[in-house]
């Protein structure tokens, strides 16, 4: 079953237009990312989807039924601005936050011990959040989203302001969070996370729904049939009917790097057999365009022909 | 609901849990009590330590005596002016009196020689011997009786009574009813301020801190918005009946352990003692009666009525600017950009205040006092200052039903304006702005 449904979901401020006609699917037990310039739309996307602010028209489903309000306690949110009530403690603060999302006092209790424990600062219990660092104040924020056990987690940047070795638990709880059933929506302009977590992609630019897809088809549909080869020597000729020599560098010694882009029709496979006869092969590869040049060509607004381009150049 | 609830009781404990709340809940009724106490402590002291000061006295005309007051003796000299001027600064003595022969029409020329400023009592006090002597010489040279002079005087206690439509009468004491609308007006007055501007700085803070988004993910922003009015609410309750228990019971602790009475039976006990003069006596019966009187008016106050009159409007009050306080709160990023909007709150709380002592306490039904108890901005202030003057009841009656209409439109504007601008940082608010935001779907 999909975790999240949008159909044609329309967002006006007296202004401006936030969202146009967005549609999304998001699958259930992924990790979603939800990409786009600043501006885009995305945190208008995420109010709604949080019940903050209603969409003008179109509409949400959650796990198969409409939004309302009573999915409030099945989504988690970890805002980009975050914010904790700074003379509150941390303990009496994640019981507060749990039982507005609806938990009763005793498992709010339950849940924020069992949580605090996992995260290994049990002695941070009684202390004020002002008195907490920063990084320290991210985790019982992040704790505070996912601690009521939400189905569907949203996260707005959650890397930001973690130290690399945090960042890594912070990575591992979400990826466990998923194994163990949860869908999580992830809304990041760090492009190399999205390459190492999400699963499914979605681009938003200018309050469009530009692009969506799994992770390799978002690729495939980019894949420019290029391939980057190393070889000896550059004493060869490949036959120009089907491939062209895109670039050509020396890397050392007479070691070379070319990027050949084979014409349509003629797959990798018949490229190595040609280059296996003409040259020594050290490495063979297909080049495929990493999420952050597809978001790049993507926003530009480039055509087919001239995101190719730029992906090769890049 | 049930999550207002538990925004009303996180918004109570934060404050009471401050060692704030509990500093000013308990120093607060401690200063007034130890402020009266050290005064009449002071006073006290003081009575019993001043001993009589000697007044020098030159008299030329002859025609004084001159008996010892119990602050003042006087020593009356037999050397010129000259002498006694001479003679005075190296004595202990309060002062010097001279006086002249002086004309009993237009009496002059008396002079007082000190080394350093007499207060105004002192002063008085003297003058006061001097203008009684001067008095009574007159009265001999008038030859008039200073009996007869005394049984001119004669005092008037006019005692008014309400008559009301059914005919009954009740009597009424207009500086008893002053003093009631006064204290219970402003005690309004103060509360609104004080508890609209924590309403304030408290949704200020959420903005500021940026919590505010992880709850309105859990809670419609309405929601918060009366959770925090009403939870604020309960602390400003809760405080405001531990300062009249503390304040009442300390004050009287603090009467009776300096073996201070209440004032009128003190007057009672000094008039006894002085003298058993039948004059005095039935003076003392006046008193008694005037006494007795006033607090039989106190006690025909309806008190419960005021009691009830006054929480309605005090909580009446507190919601309709709560709500406007909280959506000023919600447009402004920090308590300085917040002035220009807390105007138009505080401006007509204050045309209440100050319509308080310049219309109602003077003119209870004067149609300045009759439109300020009845419009909603200003009726709190204004209506509980009245209530003891006998508001007709379809007056009272439209007042609050008005009162109740303006809260209920009041948080209704205020939570648009807030659900928007709680989510908005950083943005240039002004009217036009806000009226947009009031305007904006959901």
């Amino acid at each position: 079953m999909e975790a999240l449904v949008a159909n044609n979901v329309t967002k006006r401020y007296t202004n401006h237009l936030a969202l146009d006609q967005v549609s999304l699917t998001i699958p259930s037990q992924t990790i979603f990312g939800l990409l786009g310039p600043n501006g885009a739309g995305k945190t208008t996307l995420i109010r709604i989807i949080n019940q903050i602010i209603n969409a003008d028209s179109g509409e949400i489903s959650i796990f198969g039924e409409r939004l309302q309000d009573k999915h409030i306690g099945s989504i988690g949110y970890l805002p980009e601005e975050r914010g904790l009530y700074k003379k509150l403690k941390v303990g009496d603060q994640l019981i507060y936050l749990a039982q507005l999302k609806g938990l009763s006092r005793k498992d709010a209790v339950e849940k924020s011990k069992a949580w605090v424990r996992k995260f290994e600062i049990t002695d941070w219990w009684n202390k004020k959040v002002e008195d907490l660092s920063k990084g320290m104040a991210q985790k019982v924020q992040f704790i505070s989203t996912v601690m009521h056990e939400p189905k569907l987690i949203i996260l707005d940047e959650p890397f930001s302001g973690f130290d690399p070795v945090n960042a890594q638990l912070i990575t591992e709880r979400i990826l466990e969070l998923r194994d163990n059933g949860s869908t999580i929506i992830f809304s990041t302009h760090r492009m190399e996370t999205v390459e190492s977590l999400c699963d499914h992609i979605a681009l938003i630019n200018k309050s469009k729904k530009i692009l969506e897809g799994s992770k390799k088809q978002v690729k495939e549909q980019f894949r420019s049939n290029t391939y980057v080869v190393e070889h000896a020597n550059n004493h060869f000729k490949l036959p120009a009917d089907r491939y062209e020599v895109v670039r050509q560098r020396e890397l050392q010694d007479n070691h070379f790097e070319t990027l050949v882009r084979a014409k349509e029709g003629v797959k990798g496979n018949q490229l190595i057999r040609e280059l296996v006869d003409l040259t020594e092969v050290h490495r063979f590869e297909e080049k495929l365009p990493t999420m952050a040049d597809i978001f790049i060509s993507l926003v530009k607004g480039e055509g087919d022909e001239a995101l190719r381009k730029h992906l090769l150049e890049a | 609901m049930n999550k207002v609830l538990l925004i009303i009781q996180r918004e109570f404990l934060n404050r009471v849990q401050k060692k704030s709340f509990l500093l000013t809940t308990i120093l607060v009724p401690l200063i007034f009590p130890a402020i009266i106490g050290v005064l009449v402590y002071i006073m006290i002291k003081e009575e019993q330590s001043a001993k009589a000061e000697t007044v020098q006295v030159v008299d030329e005309s002859g025609a004084f005596t001159f008996e010892n007051t119990r602050r003042l003796n006087f020593l009356v000299l037999s050397t010129n002016l000259e002498q006694a001027k001479k003679a005075y600064p190296l004595s202990d003595d309060l002062a010097l009196l001279y006086i002249p022969k002086f004309d009993l029409k237009n009496p002059q020329g008396f002079q007082l020689f000190t080394k350093e400023n007499l207060s105004i009592e002192r002063s008085s006090e003297l003058e006061r011997v001097i203008e009684d002597r001067i008095h009574d010489l007159k009265l001999q040279e008038y030859n008039i009786d200073k009996e007869v002079l005394k049984s001119l005087k004669t005092d008037i206690d006019l005692k008014q009574f309400n008559i009301t439509d059914t005919g009954e009468e009740k009597s009424s004491n207009s500086g008893l009813l002053y003093g009631v609308g006064f204290v219970l007006g402003i005690m309004i007055y103060i509360f609104i301020l004080v508890y609209g501007i924590q309403i304030m700085q408290g949704v200020i803070d959420e903005k500021t801190s940026k919590v505010v988004e992880v709850i309105v993910s859990s809670v419609k922003p309405f929601q918060l918005m009366l959770g925090k009015i009403v939870g604020i609410a309960s602390v400003g309750l809760l405080q405001f009946i531990i300062w009249i228990v503390l304040v009442s019971s300390l004050s009287f602790g603090m009467l009776t352990y300096f073996g201070i009475k209440m004032p009128q039976q003190q007057m009672v006990e000094q008039v006894t003692k002085q003298m058993d003069d039948p004059e005095v006596k039935q003076a003392m019966e006046a008193q008694n009666s005037k006494a007795r009187s006033f607090l039989a008016e106190a006690s025909q106050l309806n008190l419960t009525k005021i009691a009830l009159v006054f929480v309605f409007y005090f909580l009446g009050g507190y919601l309709l600017y709560g709500a406007l306080f909280a959506a000023v709160g919600s447009a402004v990023d920090s308590i300085q950009e917040s002035q220009q909007f807390q105007l138009p709150l505080t401006l007509p709380l204050l045309i209440g205040y100050m319509g308080l002592f310049l219309f109602i306490l003077r003119d209870p039904h004067s149609p300045a006092s009759f439109w300020l108890s009845i419009i909603p901005l200003t009726s709190p202030v204004a209506m509980v200052g009245r209530i003891g003057f006998d508001v007709p009841g379809w007056q009272l009656a439209l007042s609050m039903a008005l009162l109740i209409g303006g809260f209920l439109l009041t948080t209704w504007i205020a939570g648009r304006i807030y659900r928007v601008g709680i989510l908005m940082t950083g943005a240039k608010v002004n009217y036009k702005v806000m009226a947009k935001w009031f305007l904006m779907r959901g």
